[in-house]
């Protein structure tokens, strides 16, 4: 019974990578079948290769299936800690170029896109920056582009913000409107939103810092490999990398190219 | 062994646990919740250094909480502890706990995935995430065990563990700090035992023992058929 599903679902991600070149078939198995299962409970199909011809045939199904395999749950200064470390290790050391280029990749709806804006601003180096902020879901990168979220979300993200070591007023960053904040212009200004798919795409060029946090645990090995090289290739020689708390280079060949900038906030910069 | 007197454990139990033995368990998952550090902190440090199967646990905790329970079971257990890593291969010998703030599933090569989906009943890491994702990896082969807890997580990856035939055990909510969770998890399903903790430890360590003394029997049986030919 199990294996036959594993078999639709096979099928499945040959179907949706062979007709719109979504590549969902290296990812991590157990949350791909999880989500799949969870798409499938709520189209109203029984079986999962049932839901293959409407797949085909119907874009707009295709599209909600992308929004589900896509779910990325994130909050502004998420792991406050790093951004501690972001301000005490990084940005000094990007503060020795003139210009930098930073590169968020997998940014799904913006709050950490902003909350590393906040940081630069707030280290006053906001000015010298371009971020390069891209995700695979363009509904979330319409949503991002937006800058508006949930007025109760604020709650928790100005205590983030206030344990990320940030001592400013946290609501001069966005104006509250009914239900809604929206994210001020002057956080948006240097941020350039785009569609970029990681698995199938290729890199950025002469980036300083590359930013791309709990994204590769949805990968398997070899995928993890594939975006790790794209990396290596994107930043320029002391450029950094920081990866999400619970990822790592360890079974990766682009390990001995980097050194260690912080060991538990998976830090590192290109050495090599 | 003295302190299992009192667990509650019936011989007539033992009897049914024997029938099963032959399914060859290969994994023990336990989810737990409210109160969890004290029961964890019983039902543990007891078995012996050479408990063969893998321990995978998911704790609620508090999504800044470090990786001190990982610590805490280390210096009282046998058995070795240690935060469950993306991608890790499980070891039998090991207890696994799930990183606070995300989910831990395992995937059918028997090795650690985590995720940052949104939360399950309110939960992150969920129990039933990992129960799930643990039945598609061991199928008949898992035992399930839900601990003390103020919420219903866990109880619908217990029934699927039920229903793909490994077997189920529930801390008896008399004994629980906390009866919620034990009591959501019997009221959906039929599960083969309810003890307090005690009798919990013991008998992971008899079907434990009886299935590597079951497994040597079988290669003895085996060689000595060959002998025989």
């Amino acid at each position: 019974m199990q294996q036959v599903q594993d078999i639709e679902i096979d099928l499945l991600l040959e179907a949706v990578f062979l007709r719109y070149g979504y590549d969902f078939r290296q990812y991590a198995r157990a949350s791909v079948t999880r989500r799949v299962k969870s798409f499938l409970a709520k189209s109203g199909f029984k079986k999962v290769s049932e839901m293959i011809p409407q797949l085909l045939y119907d874009e707009l199904f295709f599209e909600k299936l992308v929004q589900d395999m896509s779910i990325t749950v994130t909050e502004m200064f998420r792991d406050a800690e790093f951004f501690k470390v972001l301000r005490e290790k990084v940005i000094p050391h990007l503060k020795t170029y003139p210009f930098v280029k930073i590169w968020h990749a997998g940014c799904a709806t913006g709050e950490e896109v902003y909350s590393l804006a906040i940081v630069l601003q707030e280290e006053g180096f906001y000015d010298r920056a371009t971020i390069f902020a891209t995700d695979f879901n363009q509904v979330a990168i319409d949503k991002a582009r937006q800058g508006v979220y949930r007025l109760d979300r604020m709650k928790d993200f100005t205590a983030n913000y206030q344990r990320s070591g940030g001592s400013w007023s946290f609501s001069e960053y966005y104006h509250a409107r009914y239900d809604s904040v929206i994210i001020n212009q002057s956080l948006k200004r240097n941020i350039t939103f785009a569609h970029h798919n990681l698995v199938t795409d290729t890199v950025f060029s002469e980036m300083h810092f590359v930013l791309c946090r709990n994204v590769l645990i949805y990968f398997d090995k070899a995928l993890q490999d594939h975006v790790l090289k794209l990396f290596y290739e994107s930043l320029i020689h002391g450029g950094i990398l920081a990866l999400g708390s619970k990822e790592s280079l360890k079974f990766s060949w682009v390990e001995k190219y980097f050194k260690d900038v912080d060991e538990k906030w998976k830090i590192f910069r290109k050495a090599g | 062994m003295e302190n299992f007197s009192q667990s509650g454990l019936e011989p007539n139990m033992r009897l049914q646990d024997r029938d099963k033995i032959h399914e060859q368990y290969q994994s023990v998952v336990i989810g737990v919740s409210a109160g969890g550090m004290e029961a964890l902190s019983d039902l543990l440090p007891p078995l012996p250094v050479e408990f063969s199967w893998p321990i995978i646990i998911v704790q609620h905790l508090h999504p800044t909480q470090g990786d001190y329970l990982a610590e805490l079971l280390c210096r009282r257990c046998a058995v070795k502890a240690k935060e469950a890593d993306e991608k890790e291969k499980i070891q039998p010998g090991w207890i696994y706990l799930a990183p606070p703030n995300y989910h831990l599933l395992i995937e059918r090569d028997q090795t650690f995935s985590l995720s940052v989906d949104e939360k399950v009943n309110f939960a992150r890491p969920s129990i039933d995430v990992l129960f799930e994702s643990a039945v598609d990896a061991y199928g008949s082969g898992l035992i399930g065990i839900i601990l003390t807890g103020a919420n219903h997580d866990g109880a619908y990856g217990l029934h699927l563990i039920k229903q793909c035939g490994g077997l189920t055990i529930v801390q008896d909510p008399a004994h629980a700090a906390h009866p919620v969770m034990p009591r959501s998890a019997l009221d959906m399903t039929k599960v083969d035992h309810v003890l307090p903790i005690p009798g919990i430890t013991r008998l992971l360590i008899e079907l434990e023992t009886a299935t590597r003394y079951g497994n040597r029997a079988g290669v003895k049986t085996t060689l000595l058929e060959k002998t025989i030919l």
